[in-house]
C-alpha cells in the first residue's frame, strides 16, 4: 500500500499561484515558522541527537518551548530543522505508519532504515510536485538485525537528497558543526564522551547562528528505546574585554 | 382471424414479418415450453427408469424412496444456487466459491513444510503430454518468498505477479522485504473481492506462500474463497490426503529440522501423492528459502535437478527406516530434536 499524501492545498507554507498550475493547487515558496539545526552522531549504545527547543518566525525568536527531536515506533528518532508545521505533518504520516505496524502485532516491526526510506519517498515525491515539505530531516536507530545491533544514523531534506553517515547536523550544523564531528568523532564513545562532543556544536552554534536559542534537548535511542531528556541550557562566556565598554572605540555622537 | 392474418401476411413488407415473427414465437412458445420443463425435473425421469436396488419390502421400498428423493432434491436445490457466485444457498453456502475450491484439488499435488528458520516447497510436476514441458508450478515472488500452486496454472501465474509487484513496491517505498503474513493477506484479500462481485469468478488456484521475515519462515495456504491459514506442513491438489497423512505423522518435529531434514520430507511427501510411480528428480520440483546460523538469508531458489536426484536416492538407501522410525516418532513428541529417520 503506498503512503499517503495530503490534499492539496492543505499547506500552511504554501502560497497560491493563480491559474497557470490550476485551481487548487499550491506551490510552497518559502517557510515560515522554521527550526534550526540538528546534531547527531552514533555511540557505543546507540545515537545521540540534540537540537535548541526554538522555532523563528522569519528574524523573530518567537517560540521557546519547541520540540524538534521525537521518538518514531520502538526503535527510532526523528529530529527536523525547516517548516515546523511540515514536520507536524511529516509525525502524523509517520504515526499512522507505526499504528498500523504495531495493530499487525506480527512481530515485525518498522527499523530506522525503513522509516528513512519511506520519508526519502515521500520528500523526493513531494519534490517533484514543486510542493516540497520544507525541512531536513535526521532519522537516527538502532534495530537487531541478522548481523547483531545494528546503528543507523542518515538524513533526507526537502529535495530529497539521503544518505546515512556516522554523524549527521542540518542548517548552520553544516557549516559550524561538521568540522568539529570530522575531527572529534571516533567509533563506540561512551555517554558520556558523546555529550561532551554535541555539547561542544551546540555551544559555537548558540554563539554564532543568530536563530538559535540558549535551550537544548538532547535524545539517545538505544535497544531499550527512546530517551528525550529535559531541557536544560548551556554556560556561556561574554566576559571578553571587547564587550566591556563598547562604545569606547566610537567617535562623535552619532 | 385467420383471413385476417393471410391479409396482412399478402399486403407491405415490413409489417408481416413483424406479424408473423410474432406468430411464430408465440406458437413455438407454446409448443416448446413443456419440453423445456421435463428437463429440469429429474425425479421424472427417474420415475420412468427402472429402480436397481427395489426392495421387496413396500415400507422400506418407500423410505429408500423418500431418502433418494431427498437426494435429488437436495441436488436440484444445489444447481438452483449456483449459478453465480452472489447468490447465497439457504443453507448459507456460496457454491461457485466452493466449486472454485474443486479446482484445486483437481491440480498435481504440492506440499509446503517449515522449520523455525526454513521453509520448503515442492511439486509433482505433470506434464500435458510426453513431448511437451511440464507445468511450472512454484515460482519465486521475492528473495525471501515464494509460492506453489495447484489448479488453474493461469489464474495462478496472474496471481504470481500479482505477489511479485507487491513485494517490489513495498522495497521500493521501505527498502525491507514484505512480511510473509501481510503478503498473504493482501493475496486473501484480493481472492476476497472476487467472491463478491457478480460480474468475477473465484480464482481457481490454491497457493501454498512460503517466506521468510524477521520472526522467522512461515507458511501460508491461500485458497480460492479467500482464506488464509498458517500451517507448519500442508499439502494441497490431487492426491494430496495421502501426503497429509505422511505429514500429520511428522510435522511437531519440524521446527527443529535441518535444511536437509525438510527437504527430504518434502519429497517424501511427494512420493506418497504419486502412488506407486517412481520418484525421480524429472518428475518433482523443489524449492527452499531460509536464514543460515550466522544470520544471512539463502534467498528462495529451486534446487536442481542434480541435487534432488542425489537426495533422492540417497532416500532410496534408507526405505525400510522411515516406516519404522514415523511410527516410534509419533509417541516421542517432545524429543524433536532427535535426528531424522534417514539419519538412522
Amino acid at each position: 500500500m503506498a503512503w499517503q499524501q495530503p490534499m492539496d492545498g492543505s499547506h500552511a507554507s504554501g502560497s497560491k499561484v493563480a491559474a497557470a498550475d490550476g485551481p487548487g493547487t499550491q506551490r510552497t515558496q518559502y517557510p515560515y515558522v522554521t527550526g534550526t539545526s540538528v546534531i547527531a552522531l552514533k555511540y557505543k549504545d546507540g545515537v545521540i541527537m540534540a537540537c535548541d527547543t526554538g522555532a523563528s518566525y522569519g528574524s523573530t525568536l518567537r517560540y521557546k518551548s519547541v520540540e524538534r527531536i521525537k521518538a518514531v515506533g520502538k526503535h527510532s528518532l526523528i529530529g527536523a530543522s525547516g517548516e515546523f508545521s511540515d514536520f507536524q505533518e511529516i509525525l502524523r504520516y509517520l504515526d499512522e505508519l507505526t499504528l498500523s505496524d504495531h495493530m499487525w502485532d506480527d512481530g515485525n516491526s518498522l527499523g530506522p532504515k525503513e522509516v528513512h526510506s519511506y520519508l526519502t519517498r515521500v520528500m523526493y515525491n513531494r519534490r517533484n510536485k514543486f510542493d516540497p515539505l520544507w525541512n531536513s530531516l535526521v532519522l537516527g536507530g538502532v534495530k537487531k538485525g541478522p548481523k547483531g545491533e545494528e546503528k543507523y544514523l542518515g538524513m533526507v531534506n526537502m529535495i530529497g537528497t539521503h544518505f546515512e553517515e556516522n554523524h549527521i547536523a542540518t542548517g548552520f550544523g553544516n557549516h559550524l558543526a561538521i568540522p568539529i564531528l570530522r575531527a572529534e568523532w571516533c567509533e563506540d564513545m561512551t555517554f558520556e564522551e558523546a555529550v561532551k562532543l554535541v555539547e561542544k556544536c551546540l555551544l559555537v552554534l548558540l554563539y554564532r547562528d543568530r536563530s538559535s536559542i540558549n535551550k537544548f534537548q538532547i535524545a539517545k535511542i538505544t535497544t531499550e528505546g527512546a530517551t528525550i531528556y529535559p531541557p536544560y541550557s548551556l554556560k556561556t562566556h561574554w566576559g571578553f574585554a571587547a564587550f566591556e565598554n563598547p562604545s569606547k572605540g566610537a567617535v562623535g555622537s552619532w | 382471424m385467420l383471413t385476417h392474418y393471410t391479409h396482412s401476411l399478402t399486403s407491405g413488407p415490413r409489417r408481416n414479418t413483424h406479424l408473423l415473427l410474432c406468430w411464430l414465437a408465440f406458437f413455438s412458445c407454446s409448443i416448446l415450453e413443456p419440453k423445456k420443463n421435463t428437463a429440469t425435473k429429474p425425479e421424472e425421469h427417474a420415475d420412468r427408469e427402472p429402480k436397481p436396488y427395489a426392495h421387496s419390502d413396500p415400507k422400506i421400498a418407500r423410505e429408500i424412496q423418500a431418502e433418494e428423493d431427498e437426494d435429488e432434491a437436495s441436488r436440484m436445490f444445489r444447481n438452483q444456487y449456483d449459478t453465480d457466485v452472489t447468490t447465497w444457498s439457504p443453507a448459507g453456502r456460496l457454491f461457485q466459491v466452493e466449486y472454485a475450491m474443486e479446482a484445486v484439488k483437481q491440480g498435481s499435488a504440492c506440499v509446503g513444510l517449515r522449520s523455525r528458520t526454513h521453509a520448503v516447497l515442492a511439486a509433482a510436476n505433470k506434464a500435458a503430454s510426453e513431448l511437451s514441458s511440464h507445468q511450472r508450478k512454484v515460482f519465486r515472488v521475492a528473495d525471501h518468498a515464494g509460492v506453489a500452486l495447484a489448479g488453474l496454472t493461469a489464474d495462478g501465474r496472474v496471481l504470481s505477479r500479482f505477489l511479485r509487484s507487491e513485494c517490489i513496491n513495498h522495497a521500493f517505498v521501505y527498502d525491507a522485504p514484505l512480511p510473509v503474513s501481510r503478503l498473504a493477506l493482501r493475496l486473501a484479500d484480493k481472492a476476497q473481492v472476487c467472491t463478491q462481485r457478480s460480474w468475477k469468478r473465484p480464482y481457481g488456484v490454491g497457493l501454498l506462500v512460503a517466506g521468510l521475515d524477521e520472526s522467522g519462515a512461515h507458511l501460508y495456504y491461500n485458497c480460492p474463497s479467500g482464506n488464509y491459514f498458517e500451517y507448519q506442513a500442508f499439502a494441497i491438489g490431487s492426491r494430496s490426503q495421502a501426503a497429509k497423512t505422511f505429514l500429520e505423522r511428522r510435522f511437531e518435529g519440524y521446527n527443529d529440522y535441518t535444511p536437509d531434514q525438510l527437504i527430504r520430507d518434502a519429497l517424501s511427501a511427494i512420493k506418497e501423492t504419486l502412488q506407486g510411480e517412481k520418484l525421480t528428480s524429472s518428475n518433482c520440483t523443489v524449492a527452499i528459502v531460509g536464514r543460515k546460523d550466522d544470520g544471512t538469508v539463502e534467498p528462495f531458489e529451486m534446487i536442481d535437478n542434480k541435487r534432488i536426484q542425489e537426495i533422492i536416492e540417497s532416500m532410496e538407501a534408507v526405505e525400510e527406516a522411515p516406516v519404522a522410525a514415523a511410527e516410534s516418532s509419533s509417541m516421542q513428541e517432545d524429543k524433536g530434536t532427535d535426528a531424522a529417520p534417514m539419519d538412522i
